[in-house]
């Protein structure tokens, strides 16, 4: 038995296994295929500060190994969090993570100092890249100016552990993450969906209510993998990576181009056990490269 | 209700013509409580092409077998109708909410379980359910032509069969919303699954006479158990996921221009 505990900053893991923010609901959905308190942790919902109906109908297509969704950021907001769901969830024994969306640098700032509260919530995930937002959103997260300066309000009153989650379509991902790490993020998540489409020939409209909505599964891996190997040569900050990731060997690729952890999203729609199962592959593979901590293997590509 | 993940062994793939086909599936434990109106979720082989699970509807629960009667209309329901016994199927069940039996019932009541093509799958289980509890069914099943005569002998176990085909080959010709029963005697309560259209025209019928009607929606998923908020529908009370509050609605929930 390899040892499978990370830190980010002074928060403690007991494995890299994360599950992603909206595909992972409360946690509590899962509670039925899972022991909640075997992985590392998980991302509730996109929050906001206000309810928002997120998007019209159909909201999804599947695509060659994956899904295009345009859900649209969906929830009852911040305060209906902190009222209904944090008294049912904080007990659970993992680390549980927010990820707070806003269209204004304030409706950030009021989703994270409400969070702040929090006792038994010990870190945020800043989603300054969400595509199926109308206003703002993937603005955030689309140029450095904007990033910084989100980054920046919402440290000033945040001060838990600071996640920040990137944006792929972007031309330049790596300058994100350095103008995000200037301004006092903890870590970075990367990547979000990427921004695609699907039409309907017979028809000829588009299938999704927004026209285009945002790509996830194993068919963005590849892409996912690349942008985390560029960030984890350009920042000193950690990396938690994630896009497409099905099994424990594509957990270990991420880390092996440097991410500290992993998170797993859409493939929990598949098989809402996957979690457990790449835990148990991790410590497998560590025993076989003989390798006592999986910290040893963060970064470690050889080329 | 409780959710499980579990491999089920094919038992038997049954062929019924050229578009449908009936699996009985079996588990080599006792069965959880599942209730008429709820689905489960099929892991697909070849994931690559058939990335999400596909849900369908319990057909029928028996001993230790489930039964699903689907029809071929894509690449994935095609993938299943190739499957053979011994086989083994991942599913996630029971989901959805089921059909609700009001305790107000008597069981002189006249209830109809209206079904259009496929939407006929769930009505069997609801109706043995019904039966069970000593109500006498009466099944109004509209099928394109003769052809499509699906489980039929099934169906009469459980209660009264009426049928439509639109060729007029077998029972009325038309569709299930003309069928002369609906107009002749008194309907109480009615329980329809089918293609949008004919749902429409069957809670148009409700409306008009004051029936209590539920319908049972397939909007599109990614989960099937209520985390991905991909398949709402718009309601008086906002919107609600299909496949935790639904897949079975009171039409009166709906916002369908009725
Ligand atoms: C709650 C529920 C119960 C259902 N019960 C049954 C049943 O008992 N028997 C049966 O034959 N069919 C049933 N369906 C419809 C069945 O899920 C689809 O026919 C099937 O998913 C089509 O898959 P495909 O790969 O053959 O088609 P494709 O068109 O290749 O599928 C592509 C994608 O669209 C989705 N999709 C396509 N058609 C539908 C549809 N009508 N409803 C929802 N999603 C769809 C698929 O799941 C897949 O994600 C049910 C649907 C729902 C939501
Ligand atoms: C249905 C759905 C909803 C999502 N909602 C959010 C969200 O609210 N906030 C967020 O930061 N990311 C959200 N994501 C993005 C995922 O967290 C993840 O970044 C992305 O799907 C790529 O990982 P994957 O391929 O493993 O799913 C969502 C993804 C899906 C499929
Ligand atoms: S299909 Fe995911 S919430 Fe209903």
């Amino acid at each position: 038995m390899a040892n499978l505990n990370i830190s980010i900053n002074k928060l403690k893991f007991k494995n890299p296994v994360l599950a992603a923010s909206g595909t992972f609901g409360y946690g509590i959905e899962y509670s039925d295929f899972i022991d909640l308190s075997q992985i590392g942790g998980f991302f509730v919902k996109g929050t906001t500060v206000n309810q928002m109906e997120g998007n019209n109908y159909p909201r999804i297509i599947e695509t060659s190994s994956g899904m295009l969704n345009s859900v649209g950021l969906q929830n009852k907001g911040v305060d209906h969090f902190i009222n209904n769901i944090y008294p049912k969830i904080k007990n659970i024994r993992t680390n549980i993570m927010v990820n707070i969306s806003g269209s204004t640098i304030k409706e950030y700032i009021i989703c994270a100092e409400k969070i702040n509260e929090l006792e038994k919530i010990p870190a945020i995930e800043l989603n300054i890249s969400c595509p199926n937002m109308k206003y703002g959103g993937i603005d955030f997260g689309s140029n450095c100016y904007s990033a910084s300066k989100v980054v920046n309000a919402v440290r000033k009153v945040y001060h838990k552990l600071l996640i920040v989650k990137l944006s792929p379509n972007v031309t330049d991902i790596t300058k994100i993450a350095k103008a995000v790490e200037e301004k006092g993020a903890d870590a970075i998540s990367l990547i979000n969906t990427l921004i695609g489409m699907a039409i309907n020939i017979e028809d000829k409209k588009p299938i999704l209510s927004t026209v285009t909505g945002g790509l996830s599964g194993p068919c963005i891996k590849p892409i996912a993998l690349r942008m985390v190997w560029q960030t984890y040569k350009a920042v000193k900050i950690p990396i938690i990576g994630l896009g497409g990731i099905s099994n424990f060997k594509d957990a270990i690729e991420f880390i092996l181009a440097g991410a500290t952890a992993i998170q797993v999203g859409t493939y929990n729609f598949i098989d809402p056990t996957i979690s457990l199962k790449i835990i148990n592959g991790i410590n497998e593979y560590l025993d076989k490269k003989n390798l006592k901590s999986v910290k040893e293997l963060v970064g470690k590509l050889i080329f | 209700m409780k959710k499980y993940i579990s491999d089920w062994r094919i038992k038997e793939n049954i062929v019924l013509g050229d578009k449908y086909f009936l699996l009985k599936l079996c588990l080599e434990k006792s069965l959880p409580k599942i209730l008429p109106g709820q689905f489960v979720q099929v892991k697909m082989q070849d994931s690559e092409n058939t990335f999400l699970r596909r849900p369908i509807s319990v057909h029928y629960v028996i001993n230790n077998e489930l039964w699903l009667l689907i029809k071929i209309v894509g690449k994935g329901t095609y993938k299943l109708s190739k499957i053979q016994p011994n086989e083994y199927l991942n599913l996630i069940y029971p989901l959805g909410n089921g059909f609700s039996v009001p305790s107000d019932f008597s069981k002189n009541k006249k209830i109809f379980l209206i079904g259009g093509g496929i939407g006929i799958a769930p009505l069997l289980y609801l109706g043995y359910y019904l039966k069970n509890l000593n109500f006498d069914p009466i099944f109004l099943l509209g099928l394109k032509t003769e052809n499509d005569l699906l489980q039929l002998s099934e169906f009469r176990r459980h209660g009264t069969v009426y049928i439509t085909t639109e060729n007029g080959m077998l029972g009325e010709k038309g569709f299930v919303t003309d069928h002369s029963l609906l107009f002749t005697v008194n309907v109480n309560f009615i329980y329809a699954c089918g293609p949008i259209p004919m749902m429409i025209s069957v809670a148009k019928y409700a409306k008009k006479y004051n029936i209590q009607c539920e319908v049972s929606l397939e909007n599109r998923m990614a989960c099937g158990f209520g985390v991905c908020l991909c398949c709402i529908e718009k309601t008086k009370q906002g919107n609600i996921c299909i496949c935790k509050k639904g897949p079975v609605i009171n039409i009166n929930k709906l916002k369908w221009q009725i």
